[in-house]
This record gives C-alpha cells, sequence and structure tokens, in this order.
C-alpha cells in the first residue's frame, strides 16, 4: 500500500538522518523524498512517499513523533490532499517532428525549457498518472533523460500541518 | 563568568546537580579532564570506556538519578555503543559526553574520527555535535531534560576538541524551549474511567508490571492496587521488585524461564492490565496467543508502545505518576465488589503459585546453581541491590533471589549485554553506599568486562561478585542441547581460565568454593569480609533453566522438567 506522510522538523543537520532511519530499519523503500523550507525558519517539512503495510505505518508514525526534532507528522489521505512533483525530460528531436512533439506537449500542458537542434526539454507538474501518459506519448520520439523531484503533499482546505500538533494521541506530539 | 567550554560542561553539570561521573581520559576531552582536575570533580576512571557508560547505567538504575558518562572521540566514543545501546532498549537515562576532533578537521577522517552522531542516532533518545562553546550550556541543559522525562533514555553529546577550549560568559538557563518536546504527559482521564468499568466486570484480572513502574517510581499505587483489590500480580524482568515477592497474590516473574502460575494465569485470565511493560518477545511466547481469553489493557508513557506487539482494547497514554493515583481513587468506591468478583480467581492463582514454586532437583555431590543463589538469597536482607550479567545465572537470580524493592534488581534485560554486571554493579553501588551490593555473573560474562576488577580495588568498591562458573556457555549449551542436537559448538571453554586468580591479580580477593560441605560456610566468611571480593562457584556443565517457554510457542506449553 501507497502511503504519503508530511514530517515537519527543526531545520537543523542530522534530523533528516534520524526521519530516514525509521524507514530503513523497517526496510521500507522510500519511493520519493523531498526536503524543502517552510513559511517560518526554523522548520523543515519532508515529504516521503513510501509502500508498506498499514499497521506497521501506524507504529512508524508514533516513532517519527517521539524524535524531539519533529514537530508534527501528517498522514496524507489522497482524497483530501493535493500531490505535486515536476518531472524534465529531455528527448530527440529534428525538425520533421519537432510540431508533432510540441502538441502533444500543449495537450499535457507541458512547458518547453530548452530547445536545441536536435534536442528538447519538457517541463512537467502533476499527478503521477499524467506524467507516466505524457511519457509513454513520447518514448516512440526517443527520451534521452528523465527527472524526478519528490512529489509535495498539501492538505485541501483550512487543516495545516501544526493542527496536527495540537492533538496529543492522534499524529501529533508527544506522548513520550 | 567567563570560562572555556571544558568548565561550562563541569559548571553545567554541577547545575544539574550530578554528584559522580565516570569515564576515561584521550586526546579529545583533555582539556575536559583538565577542568575536572582543577575543579576536583568526582571522576571514577574505569579500564575500558565499556565500562564506564554500563557504570553510569548502573547509576542510574540504583539511583534514579541521570548516569553520566565522559570518553574520547573515536575509538572511546565507538567503545560506548554497546553500553547505550543497553541503556536504550532498557529507558535508562544517560548523558554521555564524548570528545570530537577540533571543527575544522570534522569530516577529514582525522586521526580518532568517527561520526558520533551518525552512529548513535539509532540507539539514543537524542544527540547533539556541538561545535560552539557557546551552545554548550543549552545543549547540556536539554540533554538532562530529554534524559530523564517522559520515557527516559540516553542522550549523547559529542563536542568538538575546540569548543571546550573556546571561552565565553557562561549562564545557565532555567529552561528548555524544545519545540518538538514537551517532557508532560497528562494523558486522557476517560480512559481511566473505561478501566474503571472494565475492571468491575472482570472475574479473572492479572495485573503485568514491568520496568515502567519501577522509572516512574510508582510501585506503592501498584502494591496498593494489587493488595487492595486482591488482583494477582505477575512481572517481566525488569520489574522485579515492583511487587512484594512476600505478598499473597505475587505469582513471580512471566514469560519464557517465567514461574508456572504466571504463565498459566496470563493464558487464563479475562482481564491483563499491563502497566509499564513493552510486551517484549522473551515475555510474550508465540504473540497472538499471549493472553488469548483477556481483554488487554495497557498503561504506558509512551504513545508507540501501544498495539506495536499486542493488541490492546483499553489503553492509558501517559506518566505512572499521573494514571495510577487516578486510577486508585476512581476504583476506591468499587474496591469491595472488585475484590469479592475476583475472589475464586485470586484463590486459585495463589494456590496454583504456592504448588508450583520455581524448583530444582538437588545433586548430592555438586553445588547447584540455584541452590547458590537461593541461599545468598536467604543471607541477603532485603536492602540488597542483586546486579546480573547475563545468560543461566541471570534467570536463575531472577527465579531464586528475592527481590524486595524497586531498583534493587539491576539487570541488562532487553539488550541482554553479557559483560554488563561488573560495571553496572560498580556504579550501583557508588550510588547507593548505603546498600549491599551482589554482583551475580557467569564465567562467560564476567571474562566480558573483568578488567573492571582493577577499577573495584583501586576505589576499594565493596561489592561482593558471585560467579557462577560451570565452563561453559550455559545458555547457549541449553540451547544446543534442546534445538541443535546437542552440537556444542563453541559454546564449551578449552581453557580453565583461573577466575580467582585474576581477580587477586587485579588486587581484589578471590575464593573459589567447589564442595558442597563449603557452601554455607564459605558464603558467610566472604559477606562477612569488608571489600570488594570474588567467589568463583564451580558448578555442573550441563544444567538447565527451566520453565522454559520455547520460541515460538504458547506459555502455557512450557517445558517443567527434563529434555524437551
Amino acid at each position: 500500500m501507497k502511503h504519503a506522510l508530511s514530517v515537519l522538523v527543526n531545520n537543523q543537520p542530522g534530523v533528516l538522518l534520524r526521519v530516514v532511519g525509521m524507514f530503513s530499519r523497517r526496510s521500507f523503500n522510500i519511493d520519493s523524498l523531498s526536503v524543502g523550507i517552510t513559511q517560518s525558519p526554523e522548520y523543515s517539512r519532508i515529504t516521503i512517499f513510501f509502500s508498506g503495510e498499514t499497521h506497521i505505518v501506524d507504529q512508524l508514525i508514533k516513532q517519527l513523533s517521539k524524535i524531539p526534532d519533529v514537530a508534527a507528522v501528517q498522514l496524507h489521505n489522497p482524497e483530501d490532499a493535493v500531490y505535486r512533483g515536476m518531472t524534465l525530460i529531455k528527448i530527440k528531436s529534428s525538425e520533421s517532428n519537432r510540431l508533432d512533439i510540441l502538441k502533444i506537449a500543449e495537450l499535457f500542458r507541458a512547458r518547453v525549457v530548452d530547445v536545441q537542434a536536435t534536442t528538447l526539454i519538457f517541463e512537467i507538474t502533476g499527478q503521477d498518472e499524467k506524467v507516466v501518459a505524457f511519457t509513454r506519448l513520447l518514448e516512440p520520439y526517443g527520451i534521452l533523460e528523465i527527472i524526478r523531484t519528490g512529489q509535495i503533499a498539501l492538505e485541501r482546505g483550512e487543516q495545516t500541518i501544526t493542527s496536527y500538533k495540537e492533538k496529543p494521541g492522534f499524529y501529533g506530539k508527544n506522548m513520550l | 563568568m567567563h570560562i572555556n567550554g571544558a568548565r561550562a560542561v563541569i559548571e553545567s553539570l554541577k547545575n544539574e546537580g550530578v554528584e559522580l561521573i565516570f569515564g576515561y581520559p584521550g586526546g579529545a576531552v583533555l582539556t575536559l579532564y583538565d577542568e575536572i582536575y582543577k575543579t576536583k570533580f568526582p571522576h571514577i576512571l574505569t579500564r575500558h570506556e565499556q565500562g564506564a557508560v554500563h557504570a553510569a547505567d548502573g547509576y542510574a538504575r540504583a539511583t534514579g538519578k541521570v548516569g553520566v558518562c565522559v570518553a574520547t572521540s573515536g575509538p572511546g566514543a565507538t567503545n560506548l555503543i554497546t553500553g547505550i545501546a543497553t541503556a536504550n532498549i532498557d529507558s535508562i537515562p544517560l548523558v554521555c559526553i564524548t570528545g570530537q576532533v577540533a571543527t575544522p578537521f570534522i569530516g577529514k577522517d582525522s586521526f580518532q574520527e568517527a561520526d558520533v552522531c551518525g552512529i548513535t542516532s539509532p540507539i539514543t533518545k537524542h544527540n547533539y555535535l556541538v561545535r560552539y562553546a557557546e551552545d554548550l550550556p543549552r545543549v547540556l541543559k536539554e540533554a538532562f531534560f530529554i534524559a530523564g522525562t517522559g520515557r527516559p533514555g540516553p542522550v549523547v553529546i559529542d563536542i568538538a576538541k575546540d569548543a571546550f577550549a573556546a571561552e565565553f560568559d557562561y549562564e545557565y538557563p532555567d529552561s528548555v524551549n524544545l519545540r518538538g518536546y514537551s517532557g508532560i504527559n497528562i494523558g486522557d482521564e476517560k480512559t481511566i474511567d473505561s478501566v474503571v468499568t472494565a475492571l468491575q466486570k472482570a472475574k479473572k484480572p492479572v495485573i503485568f508490571t514491568g520496568g515502567g513502574v519501577i522509572s516512574s517510581d510508582t510501585h506503592k499505587f501498584l502494591r496498593k492496587f494489587a493488595s487492595s483489590m486482591h488482583i494477582p500480580v505477575t512481572s517481566t524482568l525488569m520489574g522485579l521488585g515492583c511487587a512484594d515477592p512476600d505478598s499473597d497474590g505475587y505469582l513471580g516473574m512471566a514469560g519464557m524461564h517465567g514461574s508456572y502460575a504466571s504463565n498459566i494465569a496470563i493464558m487464563e485470565c479475562d482481564l491483563l492490565i499491563g502497566i509499564g511493560v513493552r510486551f517484549d518477545d522473551r515475555v510474550t511466547g508465540i504473540v497472538n496467543q499471549f493472553a488469548p481469553n483477556a481483554a488487554i489493557i495497557h498503561f504506558d508513557i509512551d504513545h508507540a508502545e501501544i498495539n506495536k506487539n499486542i493488541k490492546t482494547e483499553l489503553s492509558v497514554i501517559g506518566d505512572l505518576q499521573w494514571s495510577l493515583p487516578l486510577f486508585l481513587e476512581k476504583t476506591a468506591p468499587y474496591v469491595s465488589s472488585i475484590k469479592s468478583n475476583c475472589k475464586e480467581w485470586y484463590e486459585y492463582t495463589i494456590k496454583m503459585q504456592k504448588e508450583n514454586p520455581f524448583t530444582y532437583k538437588e545433586d548430592k555431590t555438586h553445588i547447584l546453581a540455584q541452590e547458590a543463589i537461593s541461599k545468598i538469597s536467604d543471607m541477603s536482607g532485603p536492602d540488597t541491590v542483586a546486579v546480573t550479567d547475563v545468560g543461566q545465572h541471570q534467570m536463575w537470580t531472577a527465579q531464586f533471589f528475592k527481590i524486595y524493592g524497586p531498583r534493587n534488581f539491576i539487570t541488562s534485560g532487553g539488550l541482554g549485554t553479557m559483560g554488563y554486571g561488573l560495571p553496572a554493579a560498580m556504579g550501583a553501588k557508588l550510588g547507593m553506599p548505603q546498600k549491599k551490593v551482589l554482583l551475580f555473573s557467569g564465567d562467560g560474562s564476567i571474562m566480558m568486562n573483568c578488567q573492571e576488577m582493577a577499577t573495584l580495588a583501586d576505589y576499594a568498591i565493596d561489592i561482593k561478585i558471585i560467579v557462577i562458573h560451570n565452563s561453559v556457555l550455559g545458555m547457549v549449551t541449553q540451547w544446543q542441547r534442546m534445538f541443535y542436537g546437542k552440537r556444542y559448538s563453541h559454546s564449551l571453554f578449552k581453557s580453565k581460565a583461573d577466575i580467582v586468580k585474576i581477580a587477586q591479580a587485579m588486587g581484589i580477593k578471590g575464593y573459589r568454593i567447589e564442595k558442597k560441605e563449603d557452601l554455607k560456610t564459605g558464603l558467610e566468611k566472604i559477606f562477612s569480609e569488608h571489600g570488594p571480593v570474588l567467589i568463583d562457584i564451580v558448578v555442573p556443565e550441563v544444567q538447565d533453566v527451566l520453565p522454559m517457554v520455547p520460541g515460538g510457542k504458547r506459555l502455557d506449553e512450557m517445558v517443567l522438567e527434563g529434555d524437551i
């Protein structure tokens, strides 16, 4: 089962190691990881997409909340959250097929970020399925490189990750 | 106060009320040791860093205070690892101060450099790398707060050599300000109400107590709970001493080598109240068959322990200092009805315990470990602290040595660290000089930190070491005998090391007792002596710890005697 977790942590060296250590100890493979600053400079926010059994995930969330440098942990429900990640795709193209490729890109709202005589680079954001469909259509033209950022997740509505902080016994702080 | 970082560490220790530290000097902590010299701060020099960390751990377990140890960078710090992991799994409060190479050398594979924060992250409650002296007061304040509050645990402070030397204006903070950690553990009162309701309905309740009762100093509430409502009590290894071993409803230790009555009571009860336990695999037997007929209730401070190993029906999350008194208050009106509901069950469990005590077949010619430990138990007062190493002697001590109070039984429960006992006993005696401290060890375990006998001699630390000497790795051979066709792969010592001579060579007294008729007089003579003494008691090679619940079996499938 796939899961998406947001972890609000103190913006300090060594914290990422402790958080990621919780996953490696249980042999959970991380599908995507993204770390970035937040509106307040003292916090960083880590978004982790991974697969694992649900009952172990509950345990993992509690263990994560126990780390003194972790301020809040939030498990996302796909229906209540927005997921985004960016992909860059470098593709072979010549004068003869460039317009065809650009048409496909337009359908997917992919942006051209670099044009060379023999290559194009696209930038595309959005859900996984959209990116996969786009790359499948580009495959016949010859994909040279694909690179993806870690996905990030944000809950819809007024709830924020810090609202989880104030609910002890739920996903937040701090029963230890 | 304008002082250097090293002095700031000492001043912070003083501010935290630290009376004694254990350690071993080296390059990266020379500045710190210079300040220890100048301030005459009480410090015990062990013979190995592992000895220092276990001693700090024994000190912490015996006193309830935070234990402190110091080691240098690189190998000094890595020698602490086993001790930190031992303390972490048993939730023992420690502050471990390690030196780190100077800031400009960090990350350059410098001499005696190791990534201590990286190595210790999975086995500490928290850790710090300090590069600037100005950070030291805050970090020390936080470290002691994190180590000692909530569910206790070890905290490592790795301090760069130049931070020890740098001077700054020292001021110790009054409070900590941690965004991700409160240390306050008041739970939801409603959860206690539902436990009271469940208890009123129960006919066959059992209290299952653990190390959390000891670390929270709540054994008095627990004893009152059990005795006022007539509910039988069983304990984990770590919980020994919570209950009075002479009290009626006490069934003894549960689990792999637990008592018959405890294990059967767990299997037959209709309500199991776990207090400060973590349902370790050594105590549950096969997990999905643990207390199969019971609703399980879990009192614990740590949210992450709930439903970790055993699914519980009800949980009370919070400090036992908060939950247990409140629970007693709320049950007060129902005490007599609960008592009468459970009368039959209570009497049944007491009878079961009386009919099936821990036992052994006496040998006509040889001294048996069980016999020696029982005798020593009879000779010791209720204020005696029993420390153990790990193996057969550990289980026999848990079975046959009566532990009358909390913090009187010190053992490496979770990690099972051989070599833990001697330094831990040393720390326990230094923390509790008024108590008699006994160490039970084996001829395997004692060798793993035998260098600390020299420390005993240096400081004349008055502990009595009882080595149960069977010339084999007892627990390993027991498993090989039972499950590996008696193929004793590397578990028999070929040469018989003379442990008495080792003791004497290190500067402490050593005696050997071989003959059965000498046991009583020999022990009496030795216990009357002052100062550290080692007694080597020779016992037969083949002897099993029983009862035993083999791995993957239910608790009621325990083997009581003979082969499996």
